[in-house]
């Protein structure tokens, strides 16, 4: 139906959600190419999440459509092919009694089926995700024992057990500490570059997550701004106080530039 | 063989509480995770409804006087944990609020019942407190295909099950058809506090379910590890319990539930002295 497909891992087209009377996302469109960095920022209550999960499926949005990988999204099949990192990653039940083994192998559930096993093999991919967020020491310990950018480090390996395409991040440096949270975008970065993947990260973050996107999008219940970082850092001045309001400037943590 | 054992009436109290045992602690670890403990207060409640149905209409047909009280209180029962996992859908923002609806239909319908039925006899106090001399060969045989039905449905379901409690947006993320396999979650909860209830009582079956997972989940290293631990707690309980029950001549019911106040209270002493095992940070 579209002749950049191939290079399209997500369109939204004119999508619009509202709760009640409430508006929260109002004639949505946009493209996210494939092997891009998105970094999708806009102030409290701006409809990021909605918009996610609207991408994801597990929002219906009362208009338009969202194509994932060319495909409509409720006729969409290969989940495998993505991995998601929800804001309810930093407040989950932390007295469940899993082990970072149990959690990371939940993300492997969708490919093995119904009545079916993990075989040695996953269990392979298991290990080689924790490896890959350098959490296979902890394997064995409780989820709820780690601390919070060790928990994140966690559902980031559940998202990327199943080798998938496309990484969707909401929000996942909520609750962890600037240290940690360099380190986090650093691995995202690596990842990104290492293995092509198409990853779109939800922040408010605005600083820091321009040192390591390729491109932003700005929400409000509409997209203000979507175009490559620099882009936005030339046009960021009066895009974010025209966005957020007021008096916005970004700010720049350089420490994280190699 | 035992003494203890050398009754029929004994050989079945053991077999069905050994069967008990497992059943009720290894659903109990997916409900407590998913915080629903209370959801077996509310199926045991509905049960005593089925029960004492039964036993009204027993004395009106020679039919419900022969046929076992229990598949009446398994009928209600499931139909109340589907009537639950309704309301849930209905009050989506009180979801909690499904219990004590249920629970006080439950006890509403049972009182009702009771009354028309001119009161209390023999028979209910047993299925209130349980009883190990009113547990039959039929119940047994009961028991034994609800845990064949139930072992099949957590093997094979275990995946699911797993990823449903711990974050239900994951598991539809996998394509897990989330709605059937909760509702038939719940069936087999109520099914098993139905088969649960000669042996603990109506009034203490959440005990059954809840309290050796409250001993495990503070211990366990995993989710597996939970589910093995609820078990043996379960079993060590029912045994003992039983075993108590039969020689100091108490009810069943509440010595066993003494025995896992016990296993609790154990575990919460062995964390404490064992420490927080908090691991570094990052």
């Amino acid at each position: 139906m579209n002749n950049n497909i191939g290079s399209i891992a997500i369109r939204v087209d004119d999508l619009s959600f509202h709760y009640g009377d409430k508006n929260v996302l109002q004639h949505v469109t946009m493209e996210i190419k494939k092997g891009s960095f998105l970094g999708l920022v806009g102030p409290n209550g701006s409809g990021k999440s909605t918009l996610i999960k609207c991408i994801l499926g597990l929002q219906k949005p009362q208009e338009g459509q969202v194509y994932l990988f060319g495909e409509k999204v409720n006729k969409f099949n290969d989940w495998d092919k993505v991995g998601y990192v929800s804001q309810k990653a930093n407040s989950f039940n932390t007295a469940f009694p899993a082990t970072a083994f149990e959690v990371v192998s939940m993300g492997l559930f969708g490919k093995v089926g119904l009545f079916r096993f993990l075989k040695a093999s996953d269990k392979n991919k298991v290990w080689e995700a924790l490896r890959s967020v350098k959490m296979d020491q902890y394997a064995y310990q409780n989820i709820g024992e780690l601390s919070g950018g060790q928990q994140q480090r966690i559902f980031i390996a559940r998202a990327l057990v199943s080798d998938p395409e496309l990484l969707i991040l909401d929000e996942p440096t909520v609750g962890v500490d600037t240290e940690s949270s360099d380190s986090f975008y650093k691995m995202l970065k690596e990842l990104h570059r290492e293995n092509n993947m198409t990853l779109v990260l939800v922040t408010h973050d605005v600083g820091v997550m321009t040192n390591y996107v390729t491109d932003v999008a700005c929400l409000n219940k509409q997209i203000h701004f979507h175009g490559n970082t620099k882009e936005f850092e030339e046009s960021s001045s009066e895009n974010m106080s025209a966005f957020y309001g007021h008096h916005v400037h970004v700010l720049h943590h350089d420490h994280g530039h190699e | 063989m035992l003494p203890f054992l050398k009754y029929e009436f004994l050989q079945n109290a053991f077999l069905t509480g050994i069967m008990v045992g497992l059943l009720a602690p290894v659903l109990g670890v997916f409900i407590v995770v998913r915080r629903q403990a209370l959801i077996a207060d509310a199926l045991s409640h509905i049960t005593l409804a089925g029960i004492a149905a039964n036993l009204l209409l027993g004395k009106w047909s020679s039919f419900f006087a022969a046929a076992n009280p229990i598949y009446m209180g398994m009928a209600f029962s499931v139909g109340g944990a589907i009537f639950i996992e309704q309301l849930r859908k209905v009050y989506k923002h009180y979801e909690e609020l499904a219990i004590p609806i249920i629970m006080s239909a439950g006890i509403g319908l049972s009182v009702i019942f009771i009354s028309m039925a001119d009161g209390f006899n023999t028979d209910l106090f047993n299925y209130l407190f349980g009883s190990i001399i009113a547990v039959k060969r039929s119940d047994v045989w009961t028991v034994f295909a609800i845990l064949v039905v139930v072992l099949l449905f957590v093997f094979f379901m275990y995946k699911e099950l797993f990823v449903l409690s711990f974050d239900e947006e994951q598991g539809k993320l996998s394509g897990i058809r989330s709605n059937w396999i909760l509702v038939a979650f719940m069936a087999i909860t109520a099914l098993v506090i139905a088969a649960s209830m000669k042996i603990v009582g109506i009034l203490l079956v959440s005990a059954l379910m809840t309290l050796p997972v409250a001993a495990s989940i503070r211990i366990a290293k995993g989710f597996k590890q939970a589910i093995w631990l609820s078990v043996l707690f379960g079993e060590i309980s029912v045994i003992a319990g039983m075993f108590l029950s039969y020689y100091l001549d108490l009810a069943s019911g509440g010595t066993i539930v003494l025995c896992l106040v016990v296993i609790l209270c154990l575990s919460i002493f062995y964390k404490k002295f064992t420490g927080s095992r908090k691991v570094g940070h990052l």
